[in-house]
This record gives structure tokens, C-alpha cells and sequence, in this order.
């Protein structure tokens, strides 16, 4: 009988010790969220433009049409957004070879005064979706009835 | 001027690291225990 | 679950379980892996670098799963003080942190031609890196209390309240703007395509053979150990009645 009753107490003990640690790492959590993103989406940059010295990250979707290379072969305008808000971006350098139009993208770099983002760094980001080479070509319906065939 | 790397070489050297780390890994455990149990199989006989 | 709790009687299943998890993983996974490498199509974006996935995205499952396995086995080690329990725990620590480390190198090495660079410290990466030095951390842990003769009671709450690392990590890309991208498995949807799909699946199914494999072997092993420890010890005392008495 003695046995059972301190198990039970562990087990409190225990269930009450994990509330308290679950709740205080939800809560730190929490309080980071603004902190530990890794990259402001053009909303915050609007919103709040960063001071021309402090190097940020911006990160959103490459508009479609907005990729323009400059005479030079080397320096590449082009816009961020993401739904809400737009900013230009200049780059000059080597682009990651996944970096395309109406994919994601993030720039490592300073806010111009004159309103466009000059970017040191890109790197591309990669969104949740894995499609075959192949089925690019389709048209959506076949696409659809390939996807709904193979399920 | 767009990056261009082989990504063959990346896909194999990813393979490479998980294939080895994964044999590497049943091999420590499997011969480690076969060795555990001989030590103690031995001490019972003595 | 109590039945477990006798050593002779998980030795005798655990005798014929163990290569069967290891053989059936390994033949699973090969194929898996096979087909990933020469059968499986290319990304529409990420071209042949997707392969990577069949050996990243299991790892980090079961690296996270490693913890798991830990955290639950100290429960159980704590409140039943169930002493297969103790054993699990530490068995679980060092295929959860080598699963761990391939997922962050195999994931470094995609991250080079997709992303444009080998590390960043967004959300996702970070908690994974720390998910790392907690096995170590854990498995310093329970090895001192191994060799000191401690009951294990430290890297048993260790375990426990480590765990509130796992979800951080599976929730870092939703929480935070992270480079990594969101998850693409989630209740009953999937956004990776049925070519990548089935493949991944039955990699995974493969890996976990293997990680359960690993840890009945380890759990073996560290069983053979103490019976071993055990009996040199009752050894030293009959033929040395000076240490009887003492």
C-alpha cells in the first residue's frame, strides 16, 4: 500500500515539475518570437525602415517580372514582397542557382536612403513544395489528374 | 552571373556521410554487445 | 510492460528481436536509398539535390524521436522505478545523437546549393545544433553516474527536461521566419510529391528498424555489463573475507 502511495506522489511530483518547465519554455518561446526570426518580411520593413548603418535581412517572394539584369552583367534589380508591402532590391555579386522569380529569396544588407534595399548577400529560399522535373511541363489539370492517379 | 555547382557531388557526399555514420553505428553497437556478452558469459564460468 | 521488467525475460526476445531489426532495417533502407539515389525523379527547383531528403528528413525524425525515448524512459525510470527503464534510457542516447549529426551535416551539404550556404542560424538550425549538445550533455551525464555508481536520477530529469527542446525545433519554422522551410507533412496533407513521398516513407521505416535495432544492442550491452560488474564484485567478496567483513 505504502509502495503504491509513493509512486503516486512521484508521479504528481513528476506531472507538476513538466508543467512548470513546459510552461516556462512556451513562455521564453514566446517572448522571442520577435527576436529569433531570422529575417524581417517587407512589412516590417516598411512599417519600420531600418537606419542606413545597421546591416539587416529581408526575406519574401522575388515578384514575378521584377528580375532586371543591369548593362553591366553583374548587378541585378528586383523586388521583394510578401502579399502586403514591396521593396527594391539591388544586388551585385554571384546569385545561388535557386534564386528565381516567384520563389523565396533572403537579402543580407542595408536599407538605402533613397528607398532600396542594397543587398551583399542572397540566398535562396527553398518553400515546402516537392515536385518532379517532369511534371513542371504539364498543364495543372494533368498535373492533378497525375498527382490524383498516383495516390 | 548565376552560381553553378555540380550537384551530383553534393548528393554523394551526403550519401556517403549518412550510409558510413549509419554502418559505422550498427557495427560499434552490434560488435560491442556481442563483446559485453561474452564477458559476461565467461565470468559465470569461472 | 511489467513483464519487460525482468531482464531474463527481455533477453529472450530481445535475443532474436535485435538482428531481425537490424537486418530487416538494413535491407529496407538500402532499397529505400537505392531508389533514391538512381530511380527517384529530380526536383522541379531543386533538381538532384533532393536525394539529400531520404537521408535528412528520417534523421531528424528519429534524432527528435531519440530524445523522446529518453524523456519517456525516465518518466517510466522515476515513477515505476522500472530498471529496463534506466537501460533504455541510455541506450537511446547514442543513435539519437548520431542520427542528429547526420541530419545536420546531411542538411549543411544541401543547404550549399539550395540555399547558397552551408549554415545559418535561423530558428530551426540553431534548436537542432542544441538538440545535439544535449545528447552530449546527456551522455556525459549518465556516464558519470554509471562509473561513480550513482543512481542515474540526474541524467534521468536531464532527459526529461530537455525534451522541451523537440518541440521547439518541429515548431521553429512556424514560430519564427526561418530559412528553412515550413513543415510539408502535416495532419494528412502532404506537399512533397508521391515520387518523393513513398520513397522517404519507406526510408524512414528502414532508419527506424535500424534505430530500434541499435538501441536493443546497446540495451544489451549495457545489461551483459552490470550482470558482469555484478558478479565480479560477489566474486571479490567470497574469496576475500577481509572485504566480507569490512
Amino acid at each position: 500500500m505504502a509502495a503504491i502511495k509513493a509512486k503516486h506522489q512521484r508521479l504528481v511530483l513528476l506531472v507538476v515539475a513538466l508543467v512548470v518547465v513546459l510552461s516556462a519554455g512556451i513562455l521564453a518561446a514566446w517572448a522571442l518570437k520577435s527576436q529569433a526570426s531570422y529575417f524581417y518580411v517587407p512589412s516590417d520593413i516598411v512599417a519600420v525602415p531600418p537606419v542606413a548603418t545597421r546591416t539587416v535581412r529581408l526575406g519574401g517572394m522575388v515578384e514575378k517580372g521584377s528580375l532586371k539584369t543591369a548593362p553591366d552583367g553583374v548587378t541585378i534589380h528586383f523586388v521583394v514582397g510578401d502579399g502586403k508591402a514591396r521593396v527594391a532590391v539591388e544586388f551585385a555579386g554571384i546569385v545561388p542557382s535557386l534564386f528565381v522569380e516567384g520563389s523565396g529569396v533572403v537579402a543580407e544588407g542595408r536599407m538605402r536612403p533613397d528607398g532600396v534595399f542594397n543587398a551583399d548577400n542572397l540566398l535562396a529560399k527553398h518553400d515546402e513544395n516537392y515536385v518532379p522535373r517532369e511534371m513542371q511541363q504539364m498543364t495543372k489539370d494533368q498535373a492533378k489528374k497525375v498527382v490524383a492517379e498516383t495516390q | 552571373m548565376r552560381e553553378a555547382l555540380d550537384q551530383w557531388d553534393f548528393v554523394l557526399a551526403a550519401y556517403a556521410v549518412g550510409v558510413l555514420g549509419t554502418l559505422g553505428m550498427i557495427a560499434w553497437s552490434w560488435l560491442s554487445m556481442r563483446r559485453a556478452e561474452k564477458r559476461r558469459d565467461e565470468s559465470r564460468k569461472r | 510492460m511489467h513483464g519487460l521488467a525482468n531482464p531474463a525475460r527481455f533477453l529472450r526476445f530481445a535475443r532474436w528481436l535485435t538482428p531481425l531489426c537490424l537486418g530487416l532495417g538494413l535491407a529496407v533502407t538500402t532499397g529505400a536509398l537505392a531508389y533514391g539515389l538512381l530511380g527517384a525523379p529530380a526536383d522541379r527547383l531543386m533538381g538532384e539535390t533532393v536525394r539529400i531528403l531520404f537521408l535528412h528528413v528520417p534523421a531528424a525524425w528519429l534524432g527528435m524521436a531519440g530524445w523522446m525515448t529518453i524523456a519517456g524512459a525516465s518518466v517510466t525510470e522515476l515513477v515505476w522505478r522500472h530498471p529496463l527503464a534506466a537501460i533504455a534510457a541510455r541506450a537511446a542516447a547514442v543513435p539519437g545523437a548520431v542520427f542528429t549529426a547526420i541530419c545536420l551535416v546531411t542538411g549543411s551539404i544541401w543547404g550549399r546549393p539550395t540555399w547558397g550556404t552551408w549554415w545559418v542560424w535561423d530558428g530551426r538550425l540553431t534548436s537542432m545544433l542544441v538538440l545535439l549538445f544535449l545528447y552530449f550533455g546527456y551522455i556525459a551525464l549518465s556516464d558519470v553516474a554509471r562509473r561513480d555508481g550513482g543512481n542515474g536520477r540526474v541524467a534521468a530529469i536531464f532527459g526529461i527536461v530537455g525534451a522541451i527542446n523537440v518541440p521547439i525545433i518541429n515548431r521553429s519554422v512556424v514560430w519564427w521566419n526561418s530559412l528553412h522551410q515550413p513543415p510539408s507533412i502535416t495532419m494528412g496533407k502532404s506537399a512533397i510529391d508521391a515520387a518523393f513521398l513513398w520513397p522517404l516513407l519507406a526510408a524512414a521505416i528502414g532508419f527506424t528498424l535500424i534505430f530500434a535495432g541499435v538501441v536493443l544492442a546497446r540495451m544489451r550491452a549495457i545489461l551483459a555489463d552490470a550482470q558482469a560488474e555484478a558478479r565480479l564484485r560477489r566474486k571479490a567478496m567470497v574469496s576475500d573475507p577481509f572485504e566480507a567483513l569490512a
